[in-house]
């Protein structure tokens, strides 16, 4: 039997039932829907982790107080701090020739105030490389110039202190001292899970005096290049071993090392999570295997006659697992339709994830949708081709 | 073209051997007009079954026009069921979603006749038939007369050597099973070799030579020369 004379035989088959064929194809087209919007989430997710790591900055080495017992490179949430790390050490770094420009950080938290209006807030001490080191921009002013009583505000805590009045020269009373207003940054600046708009930066020293700890939360170097991030490393590694007494008691993490693991640990999800959703593809092929047995038993009677008209075994396992196939193809492309739409509809709503499904992940969907198909409906065509055609055209 | 020597069947039910067949020879020339009668049970279907090779004797050899087919794997005697042997069933056997041009087409698709050569031939055969305004009706449109005649247009499209028909007017009232017959005698008188299964008493008097079963065996032979009947008994 020619191909194109099986596809039409498996199409009248399928539109003489038709009700049957469009529950099947209807299951198909959600699984696979399934899988393709899921695999598009997750994928869009990660593209949105690690944009946000690329957002940090250039080539950058963050070191900790505190030796990691993990190897992986993940960030030591409890770091067991030997020894702080202070501004001293963060200056030793810079002899480092890969080392370009670093900036010391401390974080606390403090009541910020302008005349009545005050807020809870976090407190960045740092110095005035750390514009350039996250990549950040102002809004007015300039980033902590080399005073002692200045400050610059987050844009989300200059609006509720100043509302649209420019804050430029204005003291501000932090904890129980007062900063004049030197800068604003720009907004829109996320750093991790901090909104660098909620936020008060200080210079470092004074922040140290305002939560009365001379060790450092953590300091951010950014390399000469990124042939160079191994490099300054090294020499992070080697200088604070060498002023800590030998003790390499913090934990360097590169910016690609956290992007890749988060990138890693996204990525095994997005596919743990397609795979849960092919699990509907898989209720579905066995559905289609269902329908496909009835269909067999139903049409004894038909492969008999075929089978006396001279169709052979192979040529009766076509028209049988075609149909199978067709219908899963049916569903796949449907659910690849619908997949896409909602990856182009959905980020209307939620503007971080990018629209369109991978390739990839449209491959793969079809590909199992596909695969589905053929493995569960050999079973069923099988049991067909093997039928006697005596007792298969008897009547019952 | 058909040689039976000592073929027999059995089928195993239930664990006790039940012999359809039971040492059957038969030799039926090219051409001829066959009716096989015998009360129910005897055997009749099986034998036919086995000249159409939808079914293997159990033992015994078959030469079908000259080769022993049941040497053949399921395949070839596919091959010869395709182009040699046409059926005709007591239930029609059309295929109840194509239409009468379609189940007609049928043994062309799976011939693999190009789709311009097939509608020609379909439309010629339709119009010999005279189907040819039913031909886009469905199975279940057609009158009982009708649905055999479709279906032995299906049968005999691909101009097959043997046409086997298992009680083709036992569905059907004596008017259109005349016709039927009718049918089948015109094919007959076209030069096709015909072998008519039938309980119909006036129906199987009707064939040039008749053969009667009886508990599996080949009991009576009539209207055959009687030196080739012994010459069948000697081999
Ligand atoms: N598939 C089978 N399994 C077991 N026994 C069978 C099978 N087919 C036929 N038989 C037995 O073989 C014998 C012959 O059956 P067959 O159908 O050839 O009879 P028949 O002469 O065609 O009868 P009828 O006139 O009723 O159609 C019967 O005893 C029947 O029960
Ligand atoms: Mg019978």
């Amino acid at each position: 039997m020619k191909r194109l004379d099986a596809l039409a035989f498996c199409a009248r088959s399928l539109f003489a039932q038709r009700a049957r064929t469009l529950l099947i194809v209807t299951a198909m087209t959600i699984g696979t829907a399934g899988v393709v919007v899921l695999t598009w989430l997750g994928d869009a997710a990660r593209h949105f982790v690690t944009g946000q790591f690329d957002a940090l900055g250039n080539n950058l080495v963050i070191v900790l107080p505190g030796r990691s017992e993990t190897t992986g490179g993940a960030p030591p949430l409890l770091g067991e701090t030997a020894r702080d790390l202070t501004l001293e050490d963060a200056d030793a770094l810079l002899r480092s020739p890969a080392v370009r420009r670093l900036a010391p950080i401390v974080v606390g938290g403090a009541v910020v105030a302008f005349g009545s209006r005050s807020r809870e807030t976090t407190v960045i001490g740092t110095t005035a490389d750390f514009l350039p080191v996250r990549r950040l921009s102002l809004a007015a002013g300039r980033f902590l110039p080399d005073e002692a009583n200045v400050c610059a505000l987050g844009a989300t805590v200059c609006t509720e202190l100043f509302d649209a009045k420019s804050p430029l020269g204005e003291f501000v009373r932090v904890g129980n001292r007062r900063f004049r207003v030197a800068g604003v940054l720009a907004s829109g600046g996320m750093s991790l899970g901090t909104d660098l708009d909620e936020m008060v930066a200080l210079p470092v020293t004074q922040a140290q005096a305002l939560f009365d700890s001379p060790g450092l939360f953590r300091i951010i170097a950014e390399a000469t290049s990124k042939d160079a991030v191994q490099q300054a490393v090294t020499d992070v590694r080697r200088i604070v071993t060498a002023r800590h007494d030998g003790e390499d008691d913090v934990t360097v993490i590169t910016q690609d090392a956290l992007s890749s693991t988060f990138d890693g640990i996204l990525r095994a999800l997005t596919l743990a999570v397609a795979g849960i959703a092919a699990i509907s593809l898989l209720v579905a092929g066995i559905l289609v295997m269902n329908v496909m047995v009835v269909a067999v038993a139903q049409r004894r009677a038909e492969v008999g006659l075929l089978k006396a008209l001279g169709a052979d075994a192979s040529t009766i396992r076509s028209l049988f697992l075609g149909e199978a196939v067709l219908m899963s193809l049916l569903g796949g492309l449907g659910g690849l339709f619908l997949g896409e739409l909602a990856s182009r509809v959905l980020p209307h709503f939620a503007p971080a994830l990018q629209p369109g499904v991978p390739l990839w992940a449209a491959l793969a969907a079809g590909l199992v949708v596909l695969v589905s198909g053929v493995a569960f409906g050999t079973a069923p065509a099988l049991r067909a081709a093997r039928l006697d055609p005596v007792q298969a055209l008897a009547r019952r | 073209m058909i040689e039976l020597q000592k073929v027999c069947r059995v089928f195993t039910v239930g664990g006790q051997a039940v012999h359809a067949l039971r040492d059957v020879d038969l030799r039926v020339g090219r051409g001829e007009y066959l009716s096989l009668m015998g009360p129910s049970g005897s055997g009749k279907s099986t034998l036919l079954n086995v000249l159409g090779l939808l079914d293997r004797p159990t033992s015994g050899t078959y030469r079908f026009l000259g080769d022993d087919v049941t040497a053949l794997d399921d395949d070839a005697q596919a091959k010869v069921r395709r182009l040699r042997i046409g059926f005709v069933f007591q239930t029609f056997h059309l295929v109840p979603r194509l239409t009468t041009a379609q189940n007609v087409a049928l043994p062309l698709v799976l011939a693999e006749v190009p789709p311009a050569e097939r509608q020609a031939r379909v439309e010629a055969q339709l119009r010999a038939f005279g189907l040819l305004e039913r031909s886009h009706h469905r199975p279940d449109e057609l009158s009982g007369g009708q649905r055999q005649r479709t279906a032995i247009a299906r049968a005999t499209i691909t101009r097959p050597e043997l046409l086997l028909a298992d009680e083709p007017t036992g569905n059907l009232d004596r008017a259109t099973g005349a016709d039927v017959v009718r049918v089948l005698e015109n094919l007959h008188d076209e030069g096709i070799t015909l072998l008519v299964v039938t309980h119909d008493q006036e129906l199987g008097a009707r064939a040039h030579r008749r053969l009667r079963m009886d508990d599996g065996r080949l009991v009576a032979d009539v209207g055959h020369g009687l030196g080739d009947r012994r010459a069948t008994e000697a081999t």
